[in-house]
C-alpha cells in the first residue's frame, strides 16, 4: 500500500536532521531564569509571586488569566528578583518574572524518579484537573493550552487521536529523541489523552524518515499492551505536521476554512505533549524543562539539550561551546516556520523546540522579480490558497476579496516562498493582510454579539 | 444607394429618440431625491477622498455633515476652518474653529543616536516588520525606517532622510489627515496643533521603558528623569510610564525644558532664533536655587513660629 501523506500541495526541503544521533542531555542550571507569562496562545498569565518571595521547582508562580490560559512553574528553587518587563525574542517588553536559581530543591508531592507509572487514573476529570494545573500546553508550536483542546465543545464527538511525530520541519530532531529514548512515557501519555477523549483510536503519525522512532514505537505499544493504538509511517512532506494536514493525512478528512479539528472528530497533540501529559498526570510534574535540539552546518556541537523553561539562550549556546563565527541568524524554531531571533538574552519558553544557526549564505534572500504567473506557489500551498493572487490582492489592500480568498487559513508554513522561483517574499505580504483580515473578522464577530 | 444611407439615418434617429424618451420615463419613475446640499458641500470640499476625516471620501463625508445634527464630530482637516466655514454656511450650524495642525514624528532614533543590534532583511514593510520583531536597535518603541508612512501620504509632504534614516515632515505640504499617524504600526506619529506662527515644543520620544535600558538604546532618548516636568511652569510636561509629554494647550514656548533635557530628546520647530542654551540652564538652575532657598526659608520661620 503506498504511504499516506496529505492531499494537496507540500514540498520537499532537504531534511537536513544533522543533529539525529545526539542524544538528549541535561544542562547545568543557569544562574538566573526569566520566565515570561505569556508562554501560550490566549490570555497572559497572572504573576502569583513578588520579589523577595522563594519558590521551588515545580511550584506555581502565575495563574491562568482567562479561559483559554495556562498556569506556569518556576523550572528552578530560589528567590524571585524581580517581575517586570523584560525583552522576549522579538524585543519586545513582556511581563517576565526573574528568578534567582539556589539549588535545587523540588516542590512537596513531584514524583522525580525515573519509575515508570503505568497504571491510568479512572477519573477523567481528575486527569484534566491536572493537565491543567500542570500548565501543560501544546508543544508542537502553537501552545495552545492543552486542557482546553481536550475539553471538546458539547455536540462534537472525537473519533480519533492523532499523535503527531512528524517533525517535518529540517533540522529539528528533539522530538525524534523524545520518541526514542521516552517512547514508554509518550505511550502512557498518550493513552490518557486517548482515555479523557473516550477511548477513541489512537494514530501515531511519524514520518518515513523516522524508521527506528517508528519500529520502537511500535515495540512500545506491544510491550505495554495499549488497545487502540497503531503507528502510521507517513510519506515524508513538508508541512505534515500541520494540524490540518496531519488530519487529512491520517484520516483522509478535509477540515473546513475557519473550522476546528474536532469537526472532523480529530484531536491531534504533539508528542512532547503527550510527555508533558504523562509527566503532569502520573508524575505530579508539571512543565518546567523541554528538549531543545541546537543545530545547523555551522554549529560544531550539534546536541539535543534538557533545559529548564526560562533558561536565557546565550546561556546554554555558552555551554555548547558559544556563538559560531560563522552564523549569521539564529532561529528559534525550524528553517520554516521558525523565527529569527532578535535578542540572544531573552530566554526560552515551553514551546521553545530548537534553536538554529544559520549562515549568511544559508539565509541570504535573492532578489524579488516580477511574478510570472507560474503558478508554482498555488501548487505549494498546503491549504489550497493562491499567493499570488493574495499577494497582489494584499498589496492592493484589499480586504474583502482577501478574505473571499480565505486569507485567513493561511498556516503561514512558508511554502509558497520556499517554491516561487522569482523570490517574491509572499508569506510576509500574505501574514499582514491575514492579521488584517483576521482582525477585520474578529471584530465583526464582536459586533454580532 | 442614397436610398440606404437616408434609411439608416432615419431608423437610427427614431431609435435613438425612443430610447432617450424611455430612459427619460425610467429617470423620472425611479429618480432618488436626494438633499441637494450634499453636492453643495461636496464642492466646497477639497476633493483629496484621503479620508482623514474618518471617512471614505469626500462625499461620504458631505452625506454624514448633512445628516449630522451639529459639526461637532465632523471635520475636514484637510481643508481647515476655512473648508468648514463654508460647510457651516450651507448647512446653516456653527463650527468650532480648531487650531491647525499638523504631523510630528516623534523619534529621535537617527542612525547616529540609535547603534544597530540586528540587520532585517524581509519585505520593506513597517507593518511586516513590526510583526515580527521590535526593529533593528535595541528600542522597541521607535522607528523602523521602512517608510510606511512616506508611502501613506498623499501630499507628498512626508520623506525619509536618507542621512537620519527617519521620516521628515514637510509642513508646508502636511494636511494633518491622520493617515501617516493610522499607518505607522509603532505610533510615533502625532497630529499636533501648529501652534502660533507654526512655534511648536514636543518630546520627540516615545519610548516608554526606564531609563538605563533606554540610555542604552538611544542616546537622544527621553528618559523619563522628570526634569522637563519639574522644570515648566506652566504645568504643561506630565510624565508617565516613563516619558515625558507636552500639552501644547498648556505650553507657552518658553523652551526651558528644552534647555535642561539632558538628552536633548525635547524639540522645537519653528522658532525664529537658535536657544542659548546654557544661557536659559544658567537662569533656570538660579530660579531653582532660589525657589529652594525660599521653601527652606519659610520652613524655619514656620518651626520658629
Amino acid at each position: 500500500m503506498a504511504k499516506r501523506t496529505f492531499s494537496i500541495g507540500g514540498i520537499h526541503p532537504h531534511d537536513s536532521k544533522i543533529s539525529r544521533e545526539c542524544a538528549i542531555r541535561p544542562l547545568p542550571l543557569p544562574p538566573t531564569v526569566y520566565l515570561s507569562v505569556a508562554q501560550h496562545i490566549g490570555a497572559p498569565a497572572k504573576p502569583l509571586v513578588a520579589p523577595g518571595d522563594k519558590v521551588k521547582v515545580g511550584q506555581p508562580v502565575a495563574e491562568p488569566g482567562g479561559f483559554v490560559s495556562a498556569f506556569i512553574h518556576s523550572s528552578v528553587s530560589g528567590t524571585v528578583k524581580s517581575v517586570g518587563p523584560r525583552k522576549d525574542l522579538a524585543g519586545n517588553n513582556q511581563m517576565t518574572i526573574e528568578i534567582a536559581v539556589e539549588g535545587d530543591e523540588w516542590a512537596e508531592g513531584i514524583d522525580t524518579t525515573d519509575t515508570l507509572v503505568t497504571a491510568i487514573p479512572e477519573d477523567n476529570k481528575a486527569i484534566l484537573d491536572k493537565i491543567r494545573l500542570g500548565g501543560v500546553v501544546g508543544l508542537g508550536g502553537a501552545t495552545f493550552p492543552t486542557h482546553v483542546k481536550l475539553s471538546p465543545p458539547p455536540g462534537s464527538k472525537c473519533e480519533c487521536l492523532i499523535i503527531n511525530g512528524c517533525e517535518c520541519e529540517p533540522y529539528l530532531t528533539s522530538d525524534f529523541r523524545t520518541l526514542l529514548e521516552k517512547g514508554e512515557q509518550v505511550v502512557i501519555g498518550a493513552a490518557i489523552i486517548r482515555q479523557v477523549l473516550g477511548n477513541v483510536r489512537c494514530v501515531f503519525g511519524i514520518e518515513e524518515n523516522k524508521p527506528e522512532a517508528i519500529a520502537h514505537i511500535r515495540e512500545v505499544i506491544a510491550k505495554l499492551g495499549c488497545e487502540g493504538m497503531e503507528v502510521m509511517s507517513l510519506k515524508k512532506r513538508y508541512p505534515q505536521g500541520g494540524e490540518k494536514q496531519l488530519i487529512d493525512a491520517v484520516m483522509h478528512r478535509q477540515v473546513g476554512s475557519g473550522a476546528l479539528p474536532i469537526s472532523v472528530g480529530a484531536v491531534v497533540q504533539n508528542v512532547a505533549t503527550a510527555l508533558a501529559v504523562y509527566d503532569a498526570v502520573q508524575k505530579n510534574k508539571p512543565i518546567v524543562d523541554n528538549s531543545i535540539t541546537l543545530t545547523g552546518e555551522c554549529f560544531p556541537n550539534q546536541a539535543n539539550v534538557l533545559v529548564r523553561v526560562g533558561t536565557p539562550l546565550s546561556f546554554i549556546i555558552d555551554q555548547l561551546g558559544g556563538m559560531p563565527e560563522k552564523a549569521a541568524k539564529v532561529i528559534s524554531g525550524g528553517p520554516m516556520m521558525g523565527k529569527a531571533v532578535a535578542n540572544l538574552d531573552a530566554a526560552t519558553l515551553k514551546g521553545t523546540s530548537s534553536l538554529l544557526f544559520l549562515t549568511a549564505e544559508q539565509t541570504a534572500r535573492g532578489e524579488a522579480s516580477n511574478c510570472i504567473r507560474c503558478g508554482r506557489c498555488a501548487d505549494a500551498c498546503p491549504m489550497g490558497l493562491e499567493p499570488f493572487l493574495l499577494n497582489r490582492l494584499a498589496k492592493a489592500g484589499d480586504m474583502e476579496k482577501l478574505e473571499e480568498n480565505a486569507v485567513q487559513d493561511c498556516i503561514e508554513c512558508g511554502c509558497c516562498l520556499y517554491s516561487c522561483p522569482a523570490n517574491i517574499p509572499l508569506l510576509d505580504v500574505i501574514r499582514m493582510a491575514k492579521a488584517d483580515v483576521m482582525k477585520i473578522m474578529r471584530a465583526r464577530a464582536a459586533a454580532k454579539k | 444607394m442614397s436610398q440606404i444611407i437616408i434609411w439608416t439615418i432615419a431608423i437610427i434617429t427614431v431609435l435613438g429618440l425612443l430610447l432617450a424618451l424611455v430612459l427619460y420615463l425610467v429617470a423620472a419613475k425611479f429618480r432618488v431625491e436626494e438633499d441637494p446640499r450634499i453636492d453643495e458641500v461636496e464642492k466646497v470640499m477639497p476633493g483629496a477622498n484621503c479620508g482623514g476625516c474618518g471617512f471614505a471620501g469626500c462625499r461620504a463625508f458631505a452625506e454624514a455633515a448633512v445628516k449630522a445634527p451639529n459639526l461637532d464630530n465632523n471635520y475636514c482637516p484637510v481643508g481647515g476652518n476655512d473648508v468648514m466655514a463654508k460647510v457651516a454656511a450651507i448647512l446653516g450650524y456653527e463650527v468650532k474653529a480648531k487650531d491647525p495642525a499638523v504631523a510630528v514624528v516623534r523619534c529621535n532614533g537617527s542612525c547616529a543616536n540609535r547603534p544597530v543590534v540586528n540587520t532585517y532583511d524581509g519585505y520593506p514593510s513597517c507593518k511586516v516588520k513590526a510583526a515580527l520583531y521590535s526593529g533593528d536597535t535595541g528600542c522597541a518603541f521607535g522607528c523602523l525606517g521602512c517608510g510606511d508612512c512616506v508611502a501613506a501620504c498623499q501630499f507628498g509632504a512626508l520623506s525619509m532622510d536618507p542621512e537620519t534614516g527617519l521620516p521628515v515632515v514637510d509642513a508646508s505640504k502636511c494636511t494633518a489627515c491622520g493617515a501617516c499617524a493610522k499607518a505607522c504600526p509603532k505610533g510615533i506619529i502625532e497630529i499636533r496643533p501648529q501652534g502660533p506662527r507654526g512655534m511648536r515644543m514636543y518630546v520627540s520620544c516615545v519610548n516608554k521603558d526606564k531609563g538605563p535600558s533606554v540610555k542604552k538604546a538611544c542616546a537622544a532618548a527621553c528618559i523619563g528623569c522628570g526634569i522637563c516636568a519639574k522644570t515648566c511652569r506652566h504645568e504643561a510636561i506630565v510624565l508617565e510610564n516613563n516619558l515625558a509629554y507636552i500639552d501644547s494647550g498648556k505650553c507657552k514656548l518658553c523652551r526651558e525644558c528644552e534647555a535642561m533635557c539632558p538628552t536633548g530628546a525635547i524639540h522645537a520647530v519653528g522658532f525664529p532664533k537658535p536657544l542659548d542654551k546654557e544661557a536659559v540652564k544658567a537662569r533656570v538652575l538660579e530660579r531653582q536655587k532660589k525657589e529652594r532657598e525660599a521653601a527652606a526659608a519659610a520652613a524655619a520661620a514656620e518651626k520658629e513660629a
